[in-house]
C-alpha cells in the first residue's frame, strides 16, 4: 500500500538560503510520525513545503496524487489540515468564529464536527464567544487543534505544539493528540524539539539534521539510537 | 529554569493585555453626552433640529465613504486615494443609465451592481500586481488612478455641472415649527441602511467572517482554505459599491461634477481618523459626528462661513491626530512578531 504522503528530494529555499536539501519522508496512513532536530534544521520549512507556503522543488504526493503547486488554500483543500508556529489561530476573533473558519471549506452543517470538537476540548462550549486572544497559551494551542480538526482532515501537520507551555499542558495536549489517532485513526505529522514527548507519541520518527534526513526508523529503534539519545534526549 | 518560566510568563501577559475589548468607557460616556446634547438642542430650538438632521444626513454620507476607506485600509493598510473618484465615476454612471431611460431607484440598483464588479476588476488589474511590492507603491497607483478616473470622466461626460432627477423630491415635512427636508431623510436613511446591510454581511455570513480573516492573518486564512486574494477582491468590491453610494447621495446637494467627491473624500479622510482606521463603526460614527459637528458649527459660530467647512474638517483631523492618535475607536496596533 502506498503511504498517504510521500516527500521525495524536497528542496526549499528562503532566498539565497538553501533550507531544505531534499528531504524524503513517508507517512502512512493511521500513523503518528515525528520530525525532530534541532533549531534551523528544516522542521518548519518541511511542513511548510507540505503545506505549500514556501516554494518548493521536488514531488510531494498525498493520497496517491502530486500535490500541485497552487497555494495553501489549494493544500487545504486536499484533506490537510496545518497547525503552524504561533499557532495561527485569529486573536481578534471569538473562539466559535475561529472554529467556523476551521470548517470554511465545506458546505452543510457543522453541528457533528463542533460536538465532536468540544468531546475533546470540553472548555470549549462555555467560552465560544470570548475573543481568542484572551485565552491561556495552552488554550491556543487546543483552540488551534480543535479548528484543525474542524477541517476534517486526513492528515493533520502539527508546528511544535509544545512550543512555550508548561509540562503538564506540554502532557495533556499530546494526550489529545494520541486520543485522536487511537479512536479516529488520525494521520499526524508532527514537528517537535521535544524529542522525548514526540518519540512516545509517534510510531516513526524522522531526525533532520541543516536540511536533510540525517536518521529515521520507528520511535522505539531511535529512542534506543546511540546519537539521538545523546544529542535530543539529554542521557 | 524559573527565569525562563517568569520570562513566558510576562510575554503571555503582556499578550492579553494588547488584545483587551475595543471600547473604552469614557468614550461610550462622550458619545452618550453628545447623544443627549443633540436630542435636548433639538427640542428647544427648530434651528438647531433642522442644522441636526441635515448635518446627519450629510455626515452619514462622511460615514458610508469613510467605511470604504476603512475596509480598505484594513485588509491593505492602504488609504485608497482614488476612492471617492471611484464613487464619482460610479455616479456618472448612474446618471447615463437614467439618461437612457431608467427610473432612478432601477438605475441606483444596477448602479451598484457595477460599482461592485468596478472594485472588483480595478483590484485584480491596478492593485494585485503591486500590492506585494510596498506600500507606498499602492498609495501612489490609488494617486494615479485618481487622475485617471477624473480624467475619463471629463472625457467623457465633460466638465459641466449636470443634475439627475431629485431622488427623494423636493417636499418638506414639518414637525411643530420644526422644518425637516425629505430629502436630508432619504439620504440618512439609505447611507445607514447599507451600512447596516454591510455590517450584517462581515458580522453573519460565512463569507463575511472569511473576509474578515483574511484581513487580519491571510497567512493563517490561507491555510483553512480561504482565498485571500478573491477575498480582497471582493473587499474592492464593495467599498467601491459603498462609495457609489455616497456619491448617488451627494449628487441631490452638489450635483454631478467630476470635483463633486473630492472634498467629500477629506471629510471621510478626517471622520475614518476621528473614529480610529482600523475600525468600521469608528468611521461612521466619526461621520455622523463630524456632520453634524459642522453644521452647528457654521450655524452658531459665526466666523465660520461655508469656505471655512474644509478647514474646520482639518482642524479635526489634526485635534485627533494628536491627542489621540486611535480615534474614538480603535486601539491600539496589536502586532505579533
Amino acid at each position: 500500500m502506498a503511504a498517504l504522503l510521500e516527500l521525495e528530494n524536497v528542496r526549499a529555499r528562503y532566498g539565497p538560503v538553501q533550507a531544505l536539501h531534499g528531504v524524503s519522508l513517508e507517512v502512512d496512513e493511521g500513523q503518528i510520525v515525528a520530525v525532530l532536530g534541532a533549531n534551523g534544521a528544516g522542521k518548519t520549512t518541511t511542513l511548510r513545503a507540505i503545506s505549500n507556503s514556501v516554494r518548493r522543488e521536488g514531488s510531494i504526493r498525498f493520497a496517491g496524487k502530486s500535490v500541485g503547486r497552487g497555494g495553501p488554500d489549494d493544500v487545504a483543500r486536499l484533506g490537510i489540515a496545518h497547525v503552524p508556529e504561533g499557532r495561527g489561530t485569529f486573536a481578534e476573533l471569538t473562539v466559535w468564529e475561529n472554529l467556523r473558519l476551521g470548517a470554511y471549506t465545506r458546505r452543510g452543517s457543522i453541528k457533528d464536527d463542533l460536538a465532536r470538537v468540544s468531546a475533546h476540548f470540553p472548555w470549549i462550549d462555555e467560552r465560544r464567544d470570548q475573543q481568542s486572544g484572551t485565552l491561556s497559551g495552552g488554550e491556543q494551542q487546543m483552540l488551534a487543534l480543535a479548528r484543525a480538526l474542524m477541517q476534517r482532515p486526513r492528515l493533520l501537520l502539527l508546528d511544535e505544539p509544545s512550543l512555550g507551555l508548561a509540562p503538564k499542558l506540554v502532557t495533556e495536549i499530546f494526550r489529545i493528540i494520541k486520543d485522536l489517532n487511537d479512536v479516529e485513526g488520525l494521520t499526524v505529522l508532527v514537528v517537535e524539539q521535544n524529542a522525548h514527548i514526540a518519540l512516545q507519541l509517534a510510531q516513526k520518527a524522522y531526525v533532520l539534521e541543516v536540511g536533510r534526513v540525517a536518521l529515521s526508523g520507528p520511535s522505539t529503534e531511535l529512542q534506543q539510537h546511540e546519537s539521538v539519545r545523546r544529542s535530543y534526549l539529554g542521557y | 529554569m524559573s527565569a525562563l518560566a517568569r520570562k513566558l510568563g510576562v510575554v503571555a501577559q503582556r499578550r492579553k493585555s494588547t488584545v483587551g475589548a475595543g471600547v473604552s468607557l469614557p468614550i461610550v460616556g462622550a458619545l452618550v453626552a453628545v447623544a443627549i446634547f443633540l436630542v435636548v438642542g433639538s427640542l428647544s430650538s427648530s434651528i438647531f433640529a433642522q442644522q441636526t438632521v441635515a448635518g446627519l444626513a450629510q455626515g452619514a454620507v462622511f460615514g458610508s465613504l469613510a467605511l470604504a476607506l476603512v475596509l480598505i485600509y484594513r485588509a491593505t493598510e492602504v488609504i485608497n486615494f482614488a476612492q471617492g473618484e471611484m464613487g464619482m465615476a460610479m455616479t456618472y454612471v448612474g446618471y447615463q443609465l437614467t439618461l437612457w431611460g431608467l427610473s432612478y431607484w432601477l438605475a441606483f440598483t444596477l448602479t451598484l451592481a457595477i460599482a461592485f464588479v468596478f472594485g472588483v476588476v480595478v483590484q485584480l488589474t491596478v492593485i494585485r500586481p503591486v500590492q506585494h511590492r510596498s506600500v507606498i507603491a499602492v498609495v501612489i497607483v490609488t494617486v494615479g488612478l485618481f487622475i485617471l478616473t477624473d480624467g475619463i470622466v471629463t472625457w467623457i461626460w465633460g466638465a459641466d455641472l449636470k443634475f439627475m432627477a431629485a431622488p427623494f423630491g423636493n417636499q418638506v415635512y414639518h414637525a411643530g415649527s420644526v422644518a425637516f427636508a425629505r430629502q436630508d431623510l432619504g439620504v440618512l436613511l439609505v447611507s445607514i441602511l447599507s451600512v447596516i446591510l454591510l455590517w450584517v454581511l462581515f458580522q453573519f455570513t460565512k463569507l463575511g467572517l472569511a473576509m474578515r480573516a483574511a484581513a487580519l492573518r491571510p497567512a493563517a486564512a490561507a491555510l483553512v482554505g480561504i482565498r485571500v486574494n478573491w477575498m480582497l477582491a471582493i473587499g474592492w468590491g464593495l467599498a467601491s459599491v459603498l462609495g457609489a453610494v455616497a456619491g448617488l447621495m451627494t449628487e441631490p446637494t452638489q450635483f454631478l461634477q467630476p470635483t463633486m467627491m473630492q472634498a467629500i473624500l477629506i471629510y471621510a479622510f478626517a471622520a475614518a481618523v476621528l473614529g480610529g482606521l482600523e475600525s468600521p463603526a469608528g468611521a461612521v460614527i466619526g461621520g455622523v459626528l463630524l456632520g453634524v459637528f459642522l453644521n452647528l458649527v457654521g450655524q452658531y459660530v459665526h466666523f465660520v462661513t461655508s469656505e471655512l467647512r474644509l478647514p474646520a474638517a482639518f482642524a479635526v483631523l489634526l485635534i485627533v491626530l494628536v491627542v489621540k492618535p486611535t480615534g474614538l475607536l480603535g486601539r491600539t496596533q496589536v502586532r505579533r512578531v
